[in-house]
C-alpha cells in the first residue's frame, strides 16, 4: 500500500513536472498589435526589441517604407514568432520599401506562405535568423523561408531554414547578395541563387535537401542573373524526396543533386566539399532541359561562363546511378558501373561562336581537375549520341570575378 | 479513498498531458511589447466627425458641401461588402485628366470609401451596418491611408492603425446567412495594394472606370462629364464617347466576355500584378491594356508560387479553367494560396465564374 502510494506521488510529481515542462514551450503570448504598430510608427534608426518568449499571429507582420531599422528578437532559441494557423496574408514578416534594414536573433515558423518576404530593400542583413516549419516536411509548408526579391547588397549570415517547400534561402532578382555560414535542411532546395547579378555563397552547410545549391535563371523577369560565385560550401547528402508542389520549377531537380546550374551565364563553383548526393554532384544545365514555353527576348536559356574547380566530390555508397528519378535512369542507362560527378547536358547556343566543342572565350564551360571528379557532356541536344567524359574540350583557364561587396 | 483521489488526479493529468501542445489555446492574451496586458480594442481617439464628411446623422452617409459621390464601373471585390465613394477636392482646385492612370488629384484631395453591409442583401436600401471609412489623403509627395472603424451605434468612426477585426452577418443575395470575421486593414496593409512605383496611390479613378452614368441627388450624368462641367476636372477635352469605358463585369450587355473578364482582373489584380506594382517579380500582368500573351499567363510557368501553383504548369492554360493556377488562386479561401492576398476571406462565386467561363473559351 505505500509502496502504491510512493509510486503514485512519484508519478504525479513526475508528470506535474513534464506538464509544467510542456506547458512552458506553449505560453503563447501575442504581440500582434503592439508589433504591427510599432512597425507602422517607428522612426528611422530605431531598434526595436522582441523579447524573449512564444509569440503567436494571425496575419502577417509588416514593415513598410522605412529606413535604418533593426528588429532583434533575445535570441534564435530565445524569441519565437509562430504564424500557425493564420487567418491573413500569407508571408510571416514581410519587408518592403526602404533601406538597411537588420534583422538579428530570432526564430520564425510555420507560416502559410514564405517566413521572411523582403522586397525593394537596398541594404539588408539577417543574422542568426532561423525559419522553419515545424514537423515532417511536406508540400502545405510555405515555398521560401527567406525570400529576398528585387533588392541591394543582402546579407544572410549565420542564419538557418528547414522545411520550406521550395527554398529554404532564396535570392532572387537582387543585385549584390552574400549568404554565407547558412544552414539549410529538410527544404527542397537548401539555397537558391535566381536571376541575381553579383552573389557569393560560401562557408554553408546544404544537407539533406531535395537539391543542395542552386543557382537558376528564369525567364520573362525583371532582370537576368550573372556573375555568382559558389565556394567553401559542404553540400552533403542531399537525397531528400521533392517535395515541391508541382509546377514550380523546383520540382523538376532530381533527388540527390549536389549543386546545380540552370541558364545562368558566369557562373565559379569551387573548394566546395560535396559528398553522398546519390544521383549528381555537379550538373551545368540549359533551360531547354525544362521544355518549358517562355516569351522573353532578353532571356538566354544556355548556361555560359561556367568555371568548375579544386571541388571535392565523392559518391559515398552511391556509387551507382539511382532508379529514383530520370536522370538517375538515364545515367543508369549511359553509365551502368560509375556515374559521373559532374554533367553537362551539352545544349550550346547556336548564336555564339564554337571551336572544338566548347564556346570561344570568354563563354566557355570550364570545368577543371576537381580532385579527380568523374566529367560528362551527356549531349542531350543530339539524344545523347556523343556523350564525352574527357576533360579536353573543357580544361580552359576559370573566370575570377571579384568577391562581392556590400 | 486517498487512493481514488490520487488515482483521478494521475489521470487527470495524463489527460491533461495528452493534450496536444501545438493545439490552439482558447485565448492567447495580447501583450504589449514590455508584456503588459492590453486591451483588445485599443483604439486610436481620432475621429471621423471631426473631418465634416457627412451631414447629421453620420450613418446617412450624405455628403457635406463640397464631397462629391462617385462609383466604378468594375468595383474591387471586398467580401460581398457595400461600398459608398466619395471624392473631397480642395476648394477652388481641379483635378487633371489622364487617359489611362487614376486622374491626376491636387495636394488635399481627399477620397473617401466607406465599406457596409445591408442587412439582408436583397434590400440593399435597408438597414445596414458601417464598418469602416478608409480615406486616402494626397500630401503632396505620397498619398497616406487611414482606417476609421464605426462603432456599433453608427454615431461615430475611430482612427485605428493597426487593423481590427469585426464579426459581421447578414442575410445573402439567395436568402442563405452568411457570416464574416471582417478585417480592418492596417495602415501598411493599405500600401499592400495601393502601391505604385513604391508610392501610395489610389486605384480606382480612372477615366476609363469614371466613365458611366451616375444618379446624383439633383441629376444623372455621365462622372466624366459632370466633374468637367462642375470644376472637378480639368484637361478632358475629348468627347466622352470617344473615350475607353470599362464594361460591367455581371453585366453582358455592357461588354463580351474577354473586356468583362480583362477588366474584372484589372481592378482585382492589377495594381499589383502590373509592371509598377509589387508582384512585378512575377512577370504576371493583368493591367487592362496589356497586350503580351505570356504575361497575361498564357501558357505561363509561375516563378514563385509555391504552393499556390496547386500542382499546375500555367497560370492560364486556355480551355482549362481547372488546369489554371490564376483560377485555382482565385476560388481558394487558404490564405498561404488564395488571390489577391489581401482584402478576402470569401470567394467571389459570381467573379470567378466570369473567369472561369473566360479561359474555357480560349482556344
Amino acid at each position: 500500500m505505500n509502496h502504491l502510494r510512493i509510486i503514485l506521488f512519484s508519478a504525479i510529481l513526475f508528470l506535474l513536472y513534464s506538464c509544467s515542462e510542456q506547458k512552458e514551450g506553449i505560453q503563447w503570448k501575442s504581440i500582434e498589435k503592439s508589433l504591427n504598430t510599432k512597425f507602422i510608427k517607428a522612426n528611422d534608426g530605431d531598434t526595436i526589441d522582441i523579447p524573449e518568449g512564444h509569440y503567436k499571429f494571425k496575419g502577417t507582420i509588416w514593415l513598410e517604407g522605412k529606413n535604418d531599422i533593426t528588429i532583434r528578437g533575445a535570441g534564435m532559441d530565445k524569441t519565437f514568432l509562430s504564424f500557425r494557423g493564420q487567418e491573413e496574408g500569407s508571408e510571416g514578416l514581410k519587408i518592403t520599401n526602404g533601406r538597411n534594414i537588420t534583422v538579428l536573433d530570432i526564430t520564425l515558423q510555420d507560416s502559410k506562405g514564405d517566413l521572411i518576404k523582403a522586397q525593394k530593400i537596398d541594404g539588408l542583413t539577417f543574422k542568426n535568423v532561423k525559419t522553419e516549419w515545424l514537423g515532417e516536411p511536406k508540400e502545405e509548408n510555405g515555398a521560401y523561408g527567406f525570400y529576398p526579391v528585387d533588392c541591394d547588397r543582402v546579407l544572410i549570415d549565420n542564419s538557418t531554414s528547414i522545411g520550406a517547400s521550395d527554398a529554404g534561402i532564396y535570392v532572387g532578382q537582387s543585385r549584390d547578395v552574400i549568404v554565407r555560414n547558412c544552414t539549410a535542411y529538410h527544404n527542397v532546395a537548401g539555397i537558391e541563387i535566381e536571376n541575381c547579378v553579383r552573389a557569393d555563397v560560401y562557408d554553408c552547410l546544404a544537407h539533406e535537401n531535395t537539391g543542395g545549391i542552386l543557382i537558376f535563371d528564369m525567364p520573362d523577369l525583371t532582370q537576368n542573373g550573372r556573375e555568382v560565385r559558389v565556394f567553401n560550401n559542404k553540400v552533403i547528402s542531399n537525397n531528400y524526396r521533392n517535395f515541391a508542389p508541382e509546377g514550380n520549377i523546383v520540382g523538376e531537380v532530381p533527388p540527390g543533386t549536389g549543386i546545380m546550374v540552370l541558364a545562368t551565364t558566369a557562373v565559379e563553383i569551387f573548394d566546395n566539399e560535396i559528398d553522398r548526393n546519390k544521383t549528381i554532384g555537379i550538373a551545368i544545365a540549359s533551360y531547354k532541359l525544362v521544355q518549358k514555353p517562355y516569351d522573353d527576348p532578353d532571356f538566354n536559356p544556355y548556361p555560359k561562363s561556367i568555371s568548375i574547380y579544386n571541388n571535392t566530390i565523392s559518391k559515398g555508397l552511391f556509387q551507382f546511378p539511382t532508379f529514383g528519378n530520370d536522370l538517375g535512369k538515364l545515367l543508369l542507362f549511359k553509365f551502368p558501373f560509375s556515374r559521373p560527378d559532374i554533367l553537362f547536358d551539352g545544349f550550346f547556343d547556336p548564336e555564339i561562336e564554337q571551336k572544338d566543342g566548347n564556346y570561344v572565350a570568354p563563354y566557355q564551360i570550364c570545368v577543371g581537375e576537381n580532385n579527380g571528379a568523374k566529367f560528362a557532356n551527356i549531349d542531350a541536344a543530339n539524344d545523347f549520341a556523343n556523350i564525352i567524359t574527357e576533360l579536353d574540350q573543357f580544361n580552359c583557364e576559370p573566370t575570377n570575378f571579384p568577391a562581392v561587396r556590400l | 479513498m486517498l487512493k481514488y483521489f490520487v488515482l483521478s488526479v494521475l489521470a487527470l493529468l495524463i489527460y491533461a498531458c495528452a493534450q496536444d501542445p501545438g493545439k490552439e489555446q482558447v485565448a492567447i492574451e495580447e501583450v504589449n511589447l514590455d508584456g503588459e496586458s492590453i486591451e483588445a480594442s485599443d483604439v486610436e481617439a481620432e475621429k471621423l466627425s471631426v473631418l465634416g464628411f457627412f451631414k447629421k446623422p453620420m450613418k446617412n452617409l450624405e455628403p457635406a458641401e463640397g464631397v462629391v459621390p462617385y462609383d466604378l464601373a468594375t468595383p474591387l471585390f471586398s467580401d460581398y461588402a457595400f461600398k459608398a465613394r466619395f471624392v473631397k477636392l480642395p476648394e477652388g482646385k481641379m483635378a487633371k485628366y489622364h487617359p489611362t492612370e487614376t486622374m491626376d488629384f491636387p495636394e488635399g484631395t481627399i477620397l473617401i470609401k466607406n465599406f457596409y453591409y445591408p442587412a439582408d442583401f436583397r434590400k440593399p436600401e435597408g438597414e445596414r451596418r458601417i464598418l469602416e471609412t478608409r480615406l486616402l489623403i494626397n500630401e503632396g509627395e505620397e498619398w497616406k491611408a487611414e482606417a476609421y472603424v464605426w462603432n456599433e451605434e453608427q454615431t461615430e468612426a475611430y482612427l485605428v492603425i493597426a487593423g481590427e477585426r469585426i464579426n459581421i452577418s447578414w442575410v445573402h443575395y439567395d436568402g442563405t446567412e452568411k457570416q464574416l470575421n471582417y478585417s480592418v486593414p492596417t495602415q501598411n496593409q493599405c500600401k499592400g495594394c495601393h502601391s505604385k512605383s513604391n508610392k501610395m496611390m489610389p486605384i480606382g479613378p480612372t477615366s476609363r472606370q469614371l466613365n458611366k452614368q451616375f444618379d446624383y441627388a439633383d441629376v444623372s450624368a455621365n462622372q466624366l462629364k459632370y466633374w468637367s462641367e462642375n470644376g472637378l476636372l480639368a484637361g478632358l477635352h475629348q468627347n466622352i464617347s470617344e473615350l475607353d469605358a470599362v464594361p460591367l463585369w455581371d453585366d453582358p450587355e455592357s461588354g463580351n466576355l474577354e473586356q468583362r473578364a480583362r477588366a474584372y482582373l484589372d481592378i482585382n489584380c492589377a495594381h499589383c500584378h502590373r509592371a509598377e506594382g509589387p508582384a512585378n517579380t512575377s512577370g504576371f500582368f493583368l493591367d487592362y491594356y496589356q497586350k503580351r500573351k505570356t504575361a497575361l499567363g498564357i501558357y505561363k510557368s509561375p516563378i514563385a508560387a509555391g504552393r499556390g501553383s496547386g500542382g499546375l504548369k500555367y497560370d492560364i492554360h486556355p480551355g482549362k479553367p481547372d488546369s489554371s493556377i490564376l483560377y485555382f488562386r482565385m476560388i481558394s479561401e487558404d490564405p498561404g494560396i488564395m488571390m489577391p492576398e489581401l482584402g478576402k476571406k470569401m470567394v467571389h462565386t459570381e467573379g470567378v465564374e466570369l473567369i472561369r467561363k473566360w479561359i474555357a473559351q480560349m482556344n
